[in-house]
């Protein structure tokens, strides 16, 4: 533990917006050369927190002070002058325009000169997060273009580096990567005040935690000590049920309900992925959990589930033993097959509409009740969208909402409850608890077993290498649009399943 | 003091039925400037043209006639730009409507009976569809932007037409003047009152049907998904092609009509300007209506005072007959301006006052 000076005091911070105090009397010191993490649960207080450090929020009370002198940070450019970078989540970059280019926007006149290409270079090099600074941001791939984000707080010499949910887009080989970078700067004395909800992660990077719940500071645990079980319970305050829940349970008891045979599909676009031969056979009473690196196929597999993209032989998907390859998405559903997939505004939902209207997106086709002889019964649907709120513990405005006015949290559980209040047989589900916190993704992948436990095949496609060994039966791994044998869980290993990821199987 | 637009985490429902009314606002006091420097007393130029054509029977009765061909187009056009398609070429499809219908009653002008005005409607109808199926076409099967395809389209239509009416078509006993035989009485809309005809009653329909369909129905609940979100479209299982020629065939079918009614009921015969710009002004009507069916009907109203009122400003002010689209242009823009707090609202921020500042959810 890096024994720094104090760098960064917050004291008594509060902020409330409405009625909801977001901050409630918030302490938290920041030393140099530490690496601090800022653990909590969506809606927890993290990002008003760091947005007020970083002067585009003000607290209603409270205060800051930077080296021990009182610092009252009107707005970024000001956090920026102290010597406070900060990394978002979502990248703000010109995608038409080059590294460079997007660096020398963000850097003041007199540095953005023609020496800049070779100082990013430099820089970049030297933190081992090499950048060609004449690349086109457009055809760099996600993880390059938050190196980029990086650098450019770099570049400004910082000595305090916030970083929202960094690795949440990395692959990762990515993210070890982003890691050694990280543990770099804090060798340097750069602090690090690291926000994430990946508890391993936390523990492998991280010399000091402060954990959040409800917009209040309840606990600051070692991370180094602190087992995951701790940390977990710290920031949802009650014990999560524990992983491998469905160990001694009987896998793979009941027919074959979901099976591709042999489905291969052309890319239709430059930066898809084709899929090669794809064979696989889901049980009912099981799931199997897709593994893999993003971008190595799974869309393309989804999508040919799904039926967004029809395969051009009838036989190569076949639903609880009826052949479906050249069926669309409605009629696979009325096969008693469901589907949720990864986005959730603008492919799962609809953010302009209502929550109503998003229970008919993909239910008007198998509930007689929401729509008859083509007309619409609004009620109906309204009556649906409330069950499943209620069903499903969705916290959303009351009425019916638009869809996009819900968290993402929320929305997926809605998303995922529209599908499971329907009891279908068949499932595929890519990405189930992508940026959901961890209370939401412990409930859905809850009702995933639950619904494999009452005989329905569950296919789940996931880049989270942790939710997959501990919901699913069988693994398989997708690489480069080919898919490995699925395994028994029990019968493979992290080392195995990271091989194949690799590419070890091509 | 900083003003902002700030993010509102759902859209204004209410700012969705203000903003035309704000954009009417402006309007106004943006013709009071421009009367004002055109050297017109602004009071009694606004007055004249917006207030004094409601005072009187006849041009109420214009007011009517005129807003049917607007409320048709415009009913059509809400449907296309909910689902997303461009159709800017309603001119185009208004115009071949109108002489496909007129194919009957120009050619064969001894054909008659009961039957005839039918048939008239539908060859109308047809044609109108028929252009409204090519720039579909392009788009579905080459991806060529509608926005362009169709408009273009509406040039070829009026040369079509200047050439029919000039040559083959030309009246035989209309002493060489542009235009084409009358059409005889079996094949003319009938009369409601005054110069208003049946084609007013289409257009009602036409409202209340598509209200329905966009409102009520699966398939306008597939035109709004696609045009919302086209890709949760296709997980919902819906065709994003079909969607798009359904919505361009029925747009530019209600544009057919609408010219057939207006060469049947209004004018009587052909000629090559059948349309004072009604297929562009019905764009207007769509957006100024909120792309919703029976708010077009009133917007179509309004637009359609805009037309009578720029005559009456043209005969007793003695300005510019281009007036009208000066007014409807304005119209358009301050309303796509101020569509801008449906999503935005206006937050004023005192510089570096951190403790004075009233709060708002984030």
């Amino acid at each position: 533990m890096p024994g720094g000076n104090v760098l960064l005091e917050a004291r008594g911070i509060v902020k409330s917006f409405g009625g909801l105090a977001a901050n409630d009397r918030i302490d938290l010191t920041v030393h140099a050369g530490e690496i601090h993490a800022l653990l909590g649960e969506n809606g927890a207080g993290k990002s008003t927190l760091v947005k007020i450090l970083y002067g585009s929020l003000q607290p209603d009370a409270g205060s800051v002070s930077w080296e021990g002198r009182p610092a009252a940070v009107g707005n970024p450019a000001e956090a920026r002058a102290l010597g406070i970078g900060m990394v978002f989540q979502h990248f703000s970059l010109f995608e038409g325009l080059t590294v460079a280019e997007n660096i020398a926007l963000a850097l003041p006149p007199d540095e953005a000169g023609s020496g800049l290409a070779a100082n990013v270079r430099s820089v970049s090099e030297s933190y081992g997060l090499p950048l060609d600074p004449a690349a086109r941001v457009a055809s760099l791939p996600v993880g390059v273009r938050q190196r980029i984000e990086i650098v450019r707080c770099l570049l400004q010499r910082p000595r305090l580096l916030i970083m929202d949910e960094p690795t949440s887009v990395l692959t990762p080989q990515e993210a070890e990567r982003l890691f050694e970078t990280l543990r770099r700067l804090a060798g340097e004395g750069c602090a690090v005040l690291y926000i994430s909800h990946r508890l391993e992660e936390v523990r492998q990077l991280c010399h000091s935690a402060t954990v959040l719940r409800h917009g209040r500071v309840v606990g600051r645990p070692d991370p180094k000590t602190a087992s995951m079980a701790d940390l977990a319970r710290l920031m949802v305050g009650a014990d999560v049920e524990g992983a491998g829940s469905r160990e001694g349970e009987p896998a793979a008891a009941g027919p074959v309900r979901l099976a591709v045979r042999g489905l291969s599909l052309e890319a239709d676009t430059p930066f898809g992925v084709s899929l090669e031969d794809i064979s696989l056979e889901v049980r009912g009473g099981e799931i199997v959990g897709v593994a893999g690196v993003a971008g190595n196929g799974q869309d393309e597999l989804f999508a040919a589930l799904s039926g967004e993209t029809p395969a051009f032989d009838d036989d190569a998907v076949e639903i609880d033993g009826r052949a479906c390859g050249r069926m669309g998405p409605r009629w696979r559903r009325r096969l008693g097959a469901a589907f949720i997939p990864e986005e959730r505004l603008g492919h799962a939902a609809v953010p302009a509409m209502r929550l109503s209207e998003n229970a008919v997106l993909t239910r008007h086709g198998t509930d007689p009740e929401l729509a008859t002889g083509g007309l619409l019964h609004l009620s109906q649907a309204r009556g649906l969208a409330r069950r499943i709120v209620e069903r499903f513990d969705v916290r959303a405005p009351e009425g019916d909402p638009e869809a996009g006015a819900l968290s993402g949290g929320n929305l997926q559980k809605f998303v995922v409850g529209r599908e499971l209040d329907r009891r279908p047989g068949v499932l595929a589900v890519s990405q189930p608890t992508w940026g959901v916190d961890i209370g939401a993704a412990t409930e859905i992948r809850r009702e995933l077993a639950a619904l494999a436990r009452d005989g329905a095949a569950v296919l789940a496609i996931s880049q989270d290498l942790d939710e997959i060994l501990e919901i699913s039966d069988r693994i398989a791994v997708i690489s480069r649009g080919r898919l490995s044998p699925a395994v028994p869980t029990g019968d493979t290993s992290r080392e195995a399943i990271g091989l194949l990821m690799g590419g070890a199987g091509d | 003091m900083r003003i902002e637009l700030r993010h509102r985490t759902e859209d204004s429902r209410l700012m969705v039925w203000l903003s035309p009314l704000l954009a009417l606002g402006l309007t106004l006091v943006f013709g009071t400037f421009l009367f004002a420097a055109l050297g017109h007393d602004p009071f009694r130029a606004l007055y004249v043209y917006f207030v004094k054509p409601l005072t009187e029977a006849w041009s109420l009765e214009e007011i009517v006639v005129k807003a049917t061909p607007l409320a048709l187009i415009g009913v059509g056009l809400a449907l296309v730009f909910r689902a997303n398609v461009w159709n800017i070429g309603a001119e185009g499809q208004y115009t071949v409507g109108a002489i496909c219908g007129s194919v009957l009653p120009v050619m064969l002008p001894d054909l008659q009976g009961p039957l005839l005005l039918p048939a008239v409607l539908v060859c109308g109808a047809f044609g109108g569809m028929a252009w409204a199926a090519i720039p579909a076409f392009f788009r579905v099967r080459f991806g060529a932007n509608e926005i362009l395809t169709s408009l273009m389209l509406v040039y070829v239509a009026q040369l079509l037409l200047d050439w029919l009416v000039r040559g083959p078509w030309r009246n035989p006993e209309g002493y060489n003047f542009p235009e084409s035989r009358l059409f005889e009485a079996d094949a003319v809309i009938p009369a409601l009152a005054g110069r208003m005809h049946f084609g007013t009653i289409f257009a009602l329909v036409a409202v209340a049907a598509l209200a329905i369909v966009l409102g009520r129905t699966l398939k306008g609940f597939e035109f709004r998904v696609i045009g919302a979100a086209p890709r949760a479209g296709a997980f919902a299982g819906f065709s994003e092609r079909r969607s798009i020629v359904a919505v361009l065939l029925i747009s530019g079918g209600l544009a057919g009509v609408a010219g057939i009614g207006e060469v049947s009921g209004t004018i009587g015969q052909l000629h090559p300007s059948i349309s004072p710009g009604y297929g562009f002004t019905a764009i207007i009507a769509a957006f100024l209506g909120r792309l919703n069916p029976l708010g077009v009907l009133f917007a179509s109203l309004l637009l359609a005072l805009t037309y009578i009122g720029g005559e009456a400003a043209q005969v007793s002010l003695g300005v510019s007959d281009k007036i009208a689209r000066v007014f409807q242009g304005a119209i358009l823009i301050f309303v796509l301006a101020c569509d801008v707090f449906i999503r935005y609202r206006l937050h004023f921020q005192p510089m570096r006052r951190p403790a004075a500042r009233a709060e708002d959810a984030p």
